[in-house]
């Protein structure tokens, strides 16, 4: 730690700039009706939205799990030709604005999309259904999941893998019993991120799956219906979003809290 | 009986050795770092493909780059106590042991049972179910030894089995697992760089020197007649290459060195540190190897001091402190060097 004076126009720049992120949230804060606060969330559109939101994040996140962890080992292992131009696109939807996701994810999957007709053919549909919603949501979120896991993997001692190895496990055991528990500090973060990005997760939802109370409205999407008929009811729902963004920056500490 | 003839190119590593073992005996692939020696253990072990030649164990071909067979690592029968030990951190003592025998399709009951047999046998019985990072370096190591022999193996190798142990520690595991190979009936291999370890663990040595055998026998072979530059700096003692004629040892830096051995053609020679004079002038008398150098380095090692001649021919001298204040030698000073004919060993190359 440096005790030298830090220059004053950095002390001011950086005051302003932790203000520019505090204020909203104090407004929120200072806004929400709590004497109303379980009756607004008792509301049937609430309760709807967030048994809704639910369903779909952990829906999503447990469909990321499921592709996205064999993705990052392949990354991490595999040196196939191409792997970084492959990996850039299954990173894409994290930078992409959500919206083109979701017209990308309809021009795909959409009735008169490019998959539609043939997933109709066989009764899958997706768009303004729940289904479609849960795949929105995986669609921006894996890729934090993907990204996290491949770090761990790589940074991970290889040579476990080679201890279990002649212990007499093939390449299967060595996964499920070695590798896996050995970055599962990884794969819980990844999973917790993702979870974090498919509950907030607002424009791909909306443009794919649309905004039906019960089948697709998440609680971003009834935040942003309530703001127009009911201000407190899109306030109460706002702070259930940060009290989840909270507690995961809390139990996520040590990978937020410390400096890099 | 282990037949291995393994190369290997790893980054500036060209692996390209033969080594074989019987069950009878420990057998140290000796080397300093980077000579190749844990790739040559991971090639036998299956973790490291070869580039050429072939594995054999009594008769069953594990491996033939030319005949593309190649039994997975999980196959082998063959048990690796690895540098470091790498105990499954997430697993208790008793569950690393255990892993092998689960792998092999034993039920959890009976693994743990086999497990608990082996940790009582190798004297840990009381760390079964602690986590590795609890266990003292002793302690990590026989439970490596034991999740290695549980398996049963045919072949067991060691990749520099104390090097993770402080020095003060070393002395008594060394001798524990000394005897723990000796109660193991099949072929030991131990990778090391420590000399000490080779010759306290190994009955025959085999020296690895950037990625070929270099030497191969029994520790005293190895440290009377030193083929490499590598092994004589180990022992301590003169190494040089020339070619001999009718006791002449011509080296290639133009010096002549005397000897009492009959060996002609391309030859060793080695000269003890001890077995080196230094004087102030020129000898009188019998020595016919005499030479004029400057000391270029003074050592003090106990209550001998090593000193460093360089001139016609580079040699270490092996004197008493109190020689050194009579020589007044100092570094850079001038000092004449004789050596017995009969102090020369002269070996073929």
């Amino acid at each position: 730690m440096s005790s030298e004076r830090p220059p004053v126009p950095f002390v001011v720049l950086a005051a302003i700039g932790v203000a520019f992120v505090v204020m909203p949230l104090v407004g929120l804060l200072s806004r929400a009706p709590w004497q109303t606060a379980v009756g607004d969330l008792g509301t049937p559109e609430a309760a709807t939205a967030l048994r809704l939101s639910i369903v779909v994040s952990l829906a999503a996140t447990a469909l990321a799990l499921g592709l996205g962890v064999p993705l990052a080992w392949v990354y991490a292992r595999v040196a196939f030709p191409g792997r970084d131009i492959v990996r850039a696109l299954t990173t894409l939807p994290m930078i992409l604005p959500p919206v083109v996701g979701g017209v990308a994810l309809l021009f795909a999957f959409g009735r008169r999309g490019l998959f539609g007709p043939a997933l109709d053919a066989i009764g899958i549909r997706l768009p303004f259904t729940t289904a479609g919603a849960i795949l929105a949501a995986t669609f921006v979120a894996m890729p934090f999941l993907v990204l996290t896991v491949e770090a761990g993997l790589r940074s991970m001692d290889r040579r476990y893998e080679d201890a279990a190895r002649t212990l007499g496990a093939g390449r299967w055991l060595v996964f499920r019993r070695v590798t896996l528990p050995l970055i599962a500090p990884s794969v819980f973060a990844g999973a917790v991120l993702c979870w974090a990005r498919a509950l907030g997760e607002f424009g791909a939802t909306i443009t794919f799956a649309g905004n039906l109370p019960g089948t697709t409205q998440t609680l971003p999407l009834a935040v942003y219906i309530a703001l127009e008929t009911r201000p407190e009811v899109a306030i109460m729902l706002s702070l259930v979003l940060l009290a989840v963004a909270l507690a995961i920056l809390v139990v996520m500490r040590d990978r937020f809290l410390r400096a890099l | 009986m282990l037949k291995t003839k393994v190369a290997a190119r790893l980054g500036t590593l060209d692996l390209d050795v033969a080594v074989d073992a019987t069950p009878g005996e420990i057998v140290a692939v000796l080397g300093p770092n980077g000579a190749g020696k844990s790739t040559f253990l991971r090639a036998v072990s299956g973790l490291v493909p070869l580039d050429r030649g072939r594995v054999e164990l009594d008769g069953v071909v594990l491996e033939d780059a030319s005949g593309g067979i190649r039994v997975p690592p999980e196959r082998r029968p063959i048990g690796v106590v690895f540098q470091d030990y790498l105990l499954f951190p997430h697993l208790s003592a008793l569950e690393n042991v255990a892993f092998g025998l689960r792998a092999r399709g034993m039920t959890a009951r009976q693994a743990r049972d086999r497990a608990g047999s082996w940790l009582d046998r190798l004297g840990v019985s009381e760390c079964a179910d602690s986590r590795p990072l609890t266990l003292s370096g002793g302690q990590a190591q026989r439970v490596a030894l034991a999740r290695a022999l549980a398996i049963d193996p045919r072949v067991l190798l060691l990749d520099e089995p104390l090097a993770a142990l402080d020095a003060s520690a070393r002395g008594t595991v060394r001798r524990d697992l000394r005897r723990h190979l000796a109660s193991f009936a099949g072929i030991r291999i131990v990778v090391t760089h420590d000399p000490l370890e080779a010759v306290t663990l190994a009955d025959r040595l085999v020296i690895l020197e950037s990625g070929r055998v270099v030497q191969t026998g029994s520790s005293a072979e190895v440290t009377q007649r030193p083929r490499s530059r590598y092994v004589a700096d180990l022992v301590g003692v003169n190494l040089f290459r020339g070619v001999a004629t009718a006791g002449h040892v011509a080296l290639p830096g133009g010096a002549v060195v005397h000897s009492a051995d009959g060996v002609d053609g391309d030859v060793f020679a080695t000269i003890h540190p001890r077995a080196v004079a230094l004087h102030r002038t020129r000898p009188e008398g019998s020595p016919r190897n005499v030479w004029h150098g400057r000391a270029s380095a003074l050592d003090v090692q106990g209550d001998r001091v090593r000193v460093g001649v360089e001139g016609e021919m580079r040699i270490v001298a092996e004197i008493t402190p109190a020689a050194v204040r009579d020589l007044g030698l100092a570094e850079g000073g001038e000092v004449w060097v004789s050596v017995k004919a009969t102090e020369i060993s002269v070996y073929p190359a």
